[in-house]
């Protein structure tokens, strides 16, 4: 392994982060409920439970931290985002519909045939999305290697990740959090959406995790442990993220499944099943009414 | 294609080692070259790039899942990674190759050393002998088996400069220098004796054996052909074949189940031939320990039981 220390002063950037105010993303993410829960309920099917609970997070990546360019969206400089929790991607659809990266008319194309914009997002079809997951535990290797690659060609870019909790459950997600303290990524911030849902139940009971904290701590990350769906903290823990020397952070983010619709909200039913057209008018009264 | 980077001087050697030697005199030439290796450099001689580059190698540990991912993160950053292991383990990471590389269309170069029993003592679990056929499942991926020094060192070039996911299949076991430096183009097979009614195809470690099995039989004047580009497969050659002649032999050191076997047998279905096919290599069976020349013999596709099946073919 060779010296990734040598890293250039920064070049002035013009396409600066949004650095948009929690009132404003607070504003951002209702508008994205509302699409995730349309094109969810157009598609027929999908998973609402973890699009609702990861979405806070996502917007605030894209519209308060990340080096974007929405008129030339792939920009060489960009920051990149990695949704390893690949099921989630009608909340990255939603954030890259609002960003003006997409069109909002090509939501209604969700899961159907010929679309961009598949079940699971695809990086040949559709290069916005950066990475082709959905077979868990994958993306953070990806993530890991995108800053490997930016500290050595000495590029400033950031790489954020994001994972599901039932999907650290993987060995390759163990592997990597091992060898990216070992490159002192400290351009790599990965979230763990700890909403404690997985398909058969919940993840305590599934394959508990805890401590979790500990274990990241262990395998030496700069870990921090937030409320997913508070914007304060979300730009707090970003901001301490930014000023890492040497560590890569993991952030675990509680979050809640399905947040912000009463009857999806902590429902392991509503992992992987659209609502209906009654079941739909039912939640986006509750969104528009403003996520508690 | 250029030329290979630097000529072959001893007679025989391992493709692992041309690859290693390759692999670092094209790191000067392009610097987006990068290299992971899980733990086994010195053995798949990765090792000869990471003490020229250090700063564009990386070690992995023993863990080719993450490498795997790891290369194609790399490559998503403008890098053109090469990710070693001996091919049962890197191949045996297939979920991660499938998505991360093969859907991603990613620019990984896969490669895998120690290909078919021609490891020898080390036994069956080190063995490569399913790879070809698992990588053969995933479109888009360019499969390489080379024969000799010369056409190692032109499809490691040719891999770097090719866009998109490769896997290339190397040996341990030295094997003799059979062509020339103009002679590898990816996907053509090559020709090394051109005869009648009877053709030898092999692949890697199996070419030199077919053409020691047609000179212990100069009465047949068989085809001696290479097909070191397993897929996508020289279909015009295989036809040209087939119209010439009435058997074709595959010898592979690899399980005839998705190899060289299975891909000579499909284009020849699928042309309609009506002459005899025989694969020789492992038949669907794992490895054990032993010499290469004693496993060779034994699973036969030695020159001697090549030479033998065609003898008994033809009656």
């Amino acid at each position: 392994m060779g010296s990734l220390e040598s890293i250039k002063p920064p070049m002035l950037d013009t396409k600066l982060p949004q650095r948009l105010p929690p009132e404003k993303l607070k504003e951002i993410a209702k508008q994205c409920r509302i699409d995730i829960l349309e094109m969810l309920e157009k598609a027929g099917s999908g998973h609402p439970g973890g699009s609702l609970s990861a979405i806070d997070i996502i917007v605030a990546l894209f519209f308060h931290e990340m080096k974007s360019n929405p008129s030339d969206p792939m920009w060489e400089d960009r920051d990149r985002f990695i949704l390893s929790k690949g099921h989630g991607v009608p909340a990255l659809y939603a954030v890259l519909a609002e960003r003006g990266v997409i069109p909002k008319s090509e939501l209604a194309t969700l899961r159907r045939i010929n679309s961009r914009i598949q079940g699971h997002p695809d990086r040949v079809l559709l290069p916005v999305v950066e990475a082709s997951t959905g077979s868990l535990g994958q993306g953070l290797s990806i993530a890991q290697g995108i800053a490997l690659g930016f500290k050595m060609q000495n590029k400033n870019s950031k790489v954020f990740c994001l994972m599901g909790d039932g999907e650290t459950q993987e060995g390759q997600v163990w592997e990597t959090a091992l060898s990216a303290p070992k490159f002192k990524l400290n351009n790599l911030v990965v979230f763990i959406d700890n909403n404690n849902g997985q398909i058969d139940g919940h993840v305590d009971e599934v394959m508990n995790l805890q401590p979790l904290a500990d274990k990241w701590r262990a395998f030496r990350w700069a870990v921090q442990e937030i409320n997913g769906h508070d914007f304060s903290q979300i730009i707090g823990a970003l901001e301490t993220a930014r000023n890492e020397t040497e560590k890569p952070t993991l952030i675990i983010a509680k979050t809640i499944k399905g947040k912000g619709v009463s009857f999806m909200e902590n429902s392991i039913g509503w992992h992987g099943v659209a609502p209906n057209k009654e079941q739909l008018d039912q939640a986006l009264t509750e969104v528009k009414g403003g996520v508690k | 294609m250029g030329a290979p980077s630097t000529p072959s001087n001893s007679k025989e050697k391992a493709t692992r080692d041309s690859f290693g030697e390759a692999l670092r005199d094209l790191g000067k030439e392009f610097s987006k070259i990068v290299v992971l290796d899980a733990d086994l450099s010195v053995s798949t001689k990765s090792v000869l790039f990471a003490k020229e580059f250090p700063n564009r190698f990386f070690q992995m540990g023993i863990a080719e899942s993450n490498m795997v991912g790891t290369a194609a993160g790399l490559s998503f950053s403008g890098l053109i990674p090469f990710c070693c292991s001996f091919g049962a383990f890197v191949a045996g990471r297939y979920e991660t190759i499938r998505v991360s590389v093969g859907y991603s269309k990613a620019n990984v170069k896969i490669v895998g050393t120690h290909s078919g029993l021609g490891i020898g003592d080390d036994g069956y679990t080190q063995m490569g002998l399913e790879d070809i056929n698992v990588m053969r499942g995933l479109p888009g991926i360019t499969i390489i088996n080379p024969s000799d020094d010369i056409t190692t060192r032109s499809a490691v070039r040719w891999a770097v400069t090719h866009e998109g996911p490769v896997y290339l299949r190397l040996t341990r076991q030295k094997l003799p220098s059979l062509h020339k430096a103009t002679d590898f183009q990816c996907g053509r097979g090559i020709i090394l004796k051109e005869g009648k009614d009877i053709a030898l195809l092999g692949t890697g470690s199996t070419v030199n054996e077919c053409l020691k099995a047609s000179e212990k039989l100069p009465q047949l004047n068989p085809w001696i052909i290479d097909i070191h580009t397993i897929k996508p497969i020289d279909r015009t050659l295989i036809k040209t074949l087939a119209r010439n002649c009435r058997i074709i032999l595959t010898a592979e050191d690899h399980n005839i189940v998705g190899g060289l076997g299975t891909a000579v047998a499909e284009v020849l279905s699928e042309e309609g031939w009506n002459g005899k096919l025989v694969r020789l290599g492992v038949q669907d069976t794992y490895g054990e320990s032993g010499s290469p020349d004693e496993l060779y013999e034994k699973y036969g596709f030695s020159s001697n039981k090549i030479a033998q099946k065609l003898l008994s073919l033809i009656g």
